[in-house]
């Protein structure tokens, strides 16, 4: 979209939607619902929702869908798959139910609220949610001591195509991780290069906001884009793009072999750990993101990953892996917060941080780049920053493999 | 209540503006224009009151690269009619005004119209002179740097409310027909679904209306040269403790008659 400036208005294809949602398998397997409660017990919002998903079910089911699309409960869903992951039946919530009723909520709110609107209006003018200017997604390369081939200005085939995305292009924090994986992939030999400024969101947070417009605008762009290079294997940093390919993009013709940063430098780990030479002495507890662990049950991975670095101890928070807790950005909760504040809520980056804390860990590792930012202001918030310091795992290796 | 609103586009400045070879305008290759921001709030404003008492919502802008977006987007958000006018030979804002009134005259059904809203500036139009300029060429009343507008349609009459420096705020009575400048609406503009703007871009169709050149009834202006500002070695750092670099910023206050 921001290359050319212009919507496309590209064919319809059948798309599940509130009003059709019965005739598809997956809605049909509401009516199911045996009411348990899991999904309320397990939401981090559950406590504070007026309509949590085992009512908002039960409300379609008897007729009374209408009441909970006049209330702003389902914005509290930060699409972080507990439910979905829990229920013994097996309902498609996350994936499927839950952005269908958000997209009818925040189309009959009289105000969207305003960071969130922002977020959406940017992606959609820019292709990054931050509204930075599409031309310098790349600029980061310039203070990367290593070289980064852009496929725009170099077109010849790659092994890996590396999909940055948003955060880690222009998140200054993100950045960091950036020049991390370069420095690791460097090393490693790998033959890689990136879209630079044809790449774009993947769109995923745009989904499970609500807005399948704008996501559909964004698979539409960045599929013409990867269908102009030819490479081996897709390699994206950010979760929310892998499943957004894997999920969505596989279904309109994306069928290029994809991993994830994390598990892909899993993957080649007797090749790098002899290159993992300096010892950290750190006490690390690793975050399971909600879309790389509970979505796509990709967690001993990283613990490879952390393992592999002389001198780290791996201790576990009390919720991992399935169990756990949400940072609270997903859904389009990365630009709630001050929604979330004004309705008085805890806000989940602080209570995962008091579980690391509790380890006793003076690193939290993750995965997700919408984590480095959310944790380091929950640390701050907290007075904790001094204590535990936040790292993507990936810096972890680069600072592992020395300079 | 019928109604005109009236876009106008502007350098997104997300982009750094660079002028072009020829010294005397913006380079194009990489700029993108971005609809004015008080014209997005002039929109809002014609909606809400369209939503209170009902009417017709049009727009109108200069056919510029991001126009038919914008004027699809109006269409998504509850405009009536959207109309795409060919653009202005001559640049600047006394131009545009001309350019624009003649627009309104020329196409067909518009006129009379009750209210004729815009913004009441734009990056390019910081003197905010296009509506007034604007309401002199159509021969009526103008009121700028609005922030709330009512109109009762069985009278005509209604209030606005015009915000001055110092946050000191006046309420006018206001008859239509009447060309008004938003500063801000009552609330921010609207979200439009990136699905149904695609939608509406397949199902609608934009007016496209075409004015001939001149007569030009005034001088028109020319850009002879453009350039970036110079960069000045004006500002001066105050070193030392709390204390002394309060004492220097009080005595250089003083020395400029700031205090």
């Amino acid at each position: 979209m921001a290359a050319t400036g212009s919507i496309s208005t590209s064919t319809p294809h059948c798309e599940i939607t509130l009003e059709n949602l019965l005739s598809f398998p997956e809605g049909r397997r509401l009516l199911s619902c045996v009411q348990c409660g899991t999904c309320v017990a397990t939401c981090p919002y559950g406590d504070v929702s007026q309509y949590p998903p085992r009512r908002i079910i039960q409300m379609l089911r008897t007729g009374f869908l209408d009441k909970v699309l006049d209330s702003d409960s389902v914005l509290n869903c930060v699409a972080c798959y507990a439910c979905e992951a829990k229920c013994p039946r097996g309902l498609s919530l996350t994936s499927v139910f839950l952005p269908l009723i958000k997209e009818q909520v925040l189309s009959r709110l009289p105000e969207i609220p305003p960071e969130f609107q922002r977020a959406l209006e940017n992606t959609l003018r820019y292709g990054n949610p931050m509204g930075e200017s599409p031309r310098r997604r790349a600029a980061w390369i310039k203070t990367t001591p290593v070289p980064i081939r852009i496929l725009g200005d170099d077109p010849r085939p790659t092994d890996v195509l590396w999909h940055v995305e948003c955060y880690l292009s222009f998140h200054p924090r993100g950045q960091d991780t950036a020049r991390a994986t370069a420095k690791v992939l460097h090393v490693l030999g790998v033959d890689f290069a990136i879209l630079g400024k044809e790449e774009e969101c993947a769109g995923e947070c745009g989904r499970l906001s609500w807005e399948s417009g704008l996501y559909d605008e964004l698979m539409e762009h960045n599929l013409a884009v990867f269908k102009k290079y030819k490479f081996n294997t897709v390699v994206t940093s950010c979760p929310h793009a892998y499943d957004a390919f894997r999920s969505r993009y596989s279904a309109r013709g994306f069928d290029y072999p994809l991993q994830m940063m994390a598990p892909y430098l899993a993957g080649v780990l007797p090749k790098l750990k002899p290159l993992l030479t300096r010892k950290l002495d750190r006490r690390v507890t690793f975050h399971d993101s909600c879309c790389m662990g509970r979505h796509n049950k990709l967690y001993d991975e990283p613990r490879a990953l952390l393992s592999a670095i002389p001198g780290v101890t791996i201790v576990e928070m009390m919720h991992s892996r399935d169990n756990t807790l949400c940072c609270g950005g997903g859904g389009g909760g990365m630009w709630l917060d001050t929604y979330y504040k004004t309705k008085g809520y805890e806000r989940l980056s602080e209570r995962r941080v008091k579980e690391a804390l509790a380890t006793g860990a003076d690193v939290l590792a993750v995965t997700c780049p919408y984590e480095v930012s959310r944790f380091e202001d929950a640390l701050k918030v907290l007075g904790f920053d001094k204590r535990v310091i936040v790292r993507d795992v990936i810096e972890l290796l680069a600072e592992g493999v020395g300079d | 209540m019928k109604t005109i609103v009236l876009f106008r586009m502007v350098p997104d400045i997300v982009e750094e503006l660079e002028v072009a070879s020829d010294g005397k305008s913006l380079d194009r290759e990489y700029l993108r224009l971005m609809l004015a921001d008080a014209d997005n709030h002039a929109l809002e404003q014609a909606l809400i009151i369209k939503e209170r008492h009902g009417g017709t919502i049009t727009v109108l802008g200069e056919d510029e690269p991001g126009m038919e977006e914008t004027l699809f987007s109006a269409l998504c958000k509850g405009a009536d009619r959207a109309i795409k006018l060919n653009s202005s030979p001559q640049a600047g804002t006394h131009a545009r005004a001309h350019w624009i009134s003649k627009g309104i005259r020329e196409t067909p059904d518009l006129l009379p119209a009750d209210l004729i809203i815009t913004g009441a500036q734009a990056i390019d139009d910081l003197d905010g002179l296009l509506a007034p300029m604007l309401a002199q060429f159509l021969d009526l009343p103008f009121l700028g740097t609005i922030t709330r507008l009512d109109v009762n349609p069985a009278t005509g009459a209604g209030t606005a409310l015009r915000e001055f420096a110092g946050g000191v705020r006046g309420e006018y009575e206001i008859k239509v027909p009447v060309v008004i400048g938003v500063q801000a609406a009552e609330k921010p503009p609207r979200y439009v679904p990136v699905a149904k703007l695609r939608t509406i871009m397949k199902s609608r169709r934009l007016e496209a209306v075409q004015i001939s050149d001149g007569p030009w009834i005034f001088p028109v202006s020319e850009i002879r040269s453009m350039m970036k500002p110079q960069e000045t070695t004006q500002a001066e750092m105050l070193a030392g403790s709390p204390d002394e670099v309060a004492a220097k910023l009080a005595g250089a206050l003083l020395a400029h008659g700031l205090m």
